[in-house]
């Protein structure tokens, strides 16, 4: 490269510079199951990283999942530690709509499962739909009391809403649920109702497909019905789903919602003197956030196949949130790359770095594994102090957190203290 | 907080509640009818039994209450849930733990854990001076283990961020409570770790053949009650205290007072931490097992209570810890024990959105 290309390299900002690398990371996904199996790269991306196709899929999963947090963390500044409800209800609306959970009735709807089988179900396209559509429900229902609470207090309600959610799964086999009126005290007639199985879960979901008609005509490309062994249509659509995802909130960030998201971030009382809605504006982000993260669980459900109330706990919102803050904070590209680089870690890498140690030093070869909530821990604090912007910062996020440093020089006076901690 | 005075309103506005206040109230009462009306009705029915399920609560309650302490005390100075603070607690468990069963004080390094004899074993011995030998030992040496933590957690990941948006500090505080909790993996194991029962369940009180209060619910009095009255003298009476106060209601205009505020500040940590590891003691020997995740759930449930008393307020803790321990073991007696985490939770909801000042509460939260 000449001088004068450096030079123009250096000073273009980072949209002009990254015009390519959309459409390079899009061409890269697209055309990655042809060539990982190539003998040079699979070496690498299998013997090497451990980057199974499962893993990938995983991946793509939480990279949605971070996404769809990053609108209420990095975008509208609202710190939700129970995002792992809204991907709960996504998987559970799955056992419901697309399973033979409900074997006392038999409803079909456009599905692939077999004719006539116990139990709704609905086709899982539709299915996924749905999941999106409770996921907001909820996310407004929860939203509604709890959104006029700011920073710690609104962490601590969604994180006791994320607590409550997978309780209410693991017991809703025995769902007290008024079925009528009596004449003694409590005067309501409790029946029990079975939503959810208990700890025993929801299996055998539905997997998703395209129906006959498609899979002939299009030679098996689009498969009837996606196979457990056959992963590359579920990379497929996880690879769109993401896409969606990534064009959508990129729309959404420059739009007026997306605006109003921020100047409700940098200063509530600014950005509601200058016209801005702040209940709706949070609740919308609330909702959007929510919908992602109920699309991706129904998703997830589908892959899985079955769904346990234990597989959904607090650790997952913290992974994501280390997604969100380690990637940077509400720049697209940098929580995309927090996921990929954590989730990867979560999944396989931990386990990868923890053999590799244990063939040359002879250590316990699960100690990374065993070990990753303090190495995610360690991750979090070390963020915090060292780089609270993230990886890839996001400009305007970036000179919010260090507004502290540059007004008051090292030492904040106890004045600029007050409105820092205020502006939070 | 720099609380800019709400302008007075104009003489002649009509000043009616908003409807929103009113619904606010029914409901409000409704829920406690609601609650009162199936207690009553619980003690009329079982007498005896409601009296042991109110016993067990207040017992628990007093650990709650300990714990809650020290969320209320750092929230009012510098406004920070402490997150660590429950796994904090968890470590002070463990410690008990250790000095029961081996004997002696233990430093979990990672991966490598130091043991400092101290002949306090006492899970191994009927003699009642070894027994408070090494009850008086876990306390001490709990609550210094605590104390140090917090104040370490303090130095090294808050103070740096004091001057951060408040989230930042937030966050460093969920990484802190992980790393706790992979420091207590790394210490014992990642199953439930029993705690030899060297205080035996004798009873004090019995009717009929029914015990209604034994020897182990007076042990957390016994412990807990020297520990309330010490922090009060040190929060009421002392110079120290003072500064507490002082840096909690206004932290400009004590450092203008030449007040240490940083050494305040730690001293805050400090006392929280000492509160915490008194609780995981009693949790030890009340309840006889210990857990890695325990401080997470548990720590929760006292923040609940901090809350429900009004985060801030010293008495408001305890009295919301008791409540809060007699709701769970209310629940778990006479409800379904399956949705009593659920209970305290909703519960935590609805002080939150409906009297986010909490019972006694002064400080509220901002945004209200």
């Amino acid at each position: 490269m000449s001088a004068e290309g450096a030079k123009a390299w250096a000073s273009a900002t980072l949209a002009e510079r990254g015009r390519w690398l959309p459409w390079a990371l899009v061409a890269l996904a697209l055309s990655y199951p042809f060539w990982f199996d190539i003998p040079p790269i699979s070496y690498v991306s299998l013997d090497v990283l451990g980057l199974k196709q499962d893993v990938i899929i995983s991946i793509g999963v939480y990279v949605m999942l971070a996404l769809g947090l990053n609108i209420v963390v990095g975008f509208a500044g609202l710190l939700d530690l129970g995002y792992v409800a809204f991907f709960a209800l996504g998987a559970y609306t799955v056992g419901w709509f697309a399973s033979d959970k409900f074997s006392g009735t038999s409803f079909h709807l456009a599905s692939n499962a077999s004719e006539g089988a116990a139990g709704i179900h609905l086709n899982f396209w539709l299915v996924i739909l749905i999941a999106g559509v409770i996921a907001a429900i909820a996310g407004v229902i929860i939203g509604w009391p709890t959104l006029r609470l700011r920073g710690d207090y609104l962490a601590i309600v969604t994180l006791g809403f994320g607590e409550i959610i997978p309780d209410v799964f693991r017991n809703a086999d025995k769902l007290p649920f008024p079925g009528g009126f009596q004449a003694t005290p409590p005067f309501i007639d409790f029946t029990n109702v079975n939503l959810t199985n208990g700890v025993r879960g929801v299996r055998q979901l539905d997997r998703p497909g395209f129906g006959e008609h498609l899979d002939t005509w299009t030679g098996g490309f689009l498969p009837d019905r996606f196979n457990p062994t056959h992963l590359e249509p579920w990379y497929f659509t996880v690879v769109a789903m993401v896409g969606v995802t990534i064009f959508v909130i990129l729309r959404l960030e420059r739009s007026k919602m997306g605006r109003a998201w921020v100047a409700v971030r940098e200063d509530e009382v600014a950005a509601s003197a200058m016209g801005v809605p702040l209940m709706r504006t949070k609740l919308w982000a609330y909702g959007i956030g929510a919908v992602f993260g109920g699309l991706v669980g129904a998703y997830w459900g589908g892959f899985i196949g079955s769904v346990f109330p234990t597989s959904f706990f607090f650790n997952i919102s913290i992974i994501v949130l280390c997604m969100v803050i380690v990637g940077g904070m509400g720049n697209v590209y940098g929580v995309i790359l927090g996921a990929i680089v954590l989730q990867y870690l979560n999944v396989a890498g931990l386990d990868k770095i923890g053999r590799g140690f244990h063939e040359v030093l002879g250590t316990d070869e699960t100690v990374f594994a065993k070990y990753k909530f303090l190495i995610f821990g360690l991750l979090l604090v070390i963020m915090m102090l060292m780089r609270p912007e993230g990886i890839i910062p996001h400009a305007r996020r970036k000179a919010e957190l260090h507004e502290a440093e540059e007004e008051g020089g090292q030492e904040p006076a106890y004045g600029d203290l007050y409105e820092a901690r205020e502006r939070a | 907080m720099t609380d800019i005075p709400a302008p007075a309103p104009p003489l002649l506005a009509r000043r009616r509640p908003p409807t929103s206040d009113l619904l606010r109230w029914i409901f409000g009462a409704l829920l406690l009818l609601g609650l009162a009306y199936w207690l009553v009705g619980e003690a009329i029915a079982d007498p005896a039994r409601f009296a042991q399920v109110s016993v067990i609560g207040f017992s628990n309650g007093m650990i709650y209450a300990l714990v809650a302490l020290g969320y209320t005390l750092v929230y009012g100075i510098i406004e920070l849930i402490n997150f660590a603070h429950g796994d904090n607690f968890m470590l002070g468990s463990f410690q008990a733990q250790s000095l029961i069963v081996d004997g002696s004080f233990q430093l979990p390094l990672l991966f490598y854990t130091v043991a400092i004899p101290l002949g306090a074993a006492a899970a191994v011995t009927d003699s009642w001076w070894q027994k408070g030998y090494t009850i008086g030992l876990a306390v001490v040496l709990a609550m210094a283990f605590c104390m140090t933590i917090n104040v370490t957690i303090e130095r090294i990941g808050y103070k740096p961020l004091r001057a951060s948006p408040r989230l930042a500090a937030l966050i460093t505080a969920i990484g802190f409570s992980f790393i706790l909790q992979g420091i207590g993996l790394s210490w014992k194991s990642a199953s439930r770790i029993p705690v030899p029962e060297i205080v035996p369940a004798t009873p004090l009180v019995e009717v009929d053949g029914v015990v209604y209060y034994d020897v182990r619910d007076l042990m957390v009095l016994l412990i807990t009650i020297p520990v309330l009255l010490a922090l009060t003298w040190l929060v009421r009476s002392t110079k120290q205290g003072k500064a507490m106060r002082a840096t909690a209601q206004d932290r400009d205009a004590s450092a203008m007072m030449g007040i240490d505020v940083d050494r305040t500040i730690s001293f805050t940590f400090a006392l929280g931490g000492a509160l915490a590891g008194a609780g995981g003691v009693i949790y030890a020997l009340y309840i006889g097992t210990t857990y890695f995740q325990l401080g997470f759930r548990l720590g929760l449930i006292a923040f609940t209570s901090a809350v429900l008393g009004g985060i801030g307020n010293l008495t408001g803790a305890v009295l919301g810890g008791i409540l809060i321990g007699l709701v769970s073991a209310y629940n778990d007696g006479f409800g379904d024990a399956r949705w009593t985490y659920s209970v305290i939770f909703t519960i935590l909801i609805l002080i939150l959105v409906f009297r986010p000042s909490g019972l006694l509460g002064e400080r509220v939260p901002e945004g209200q």
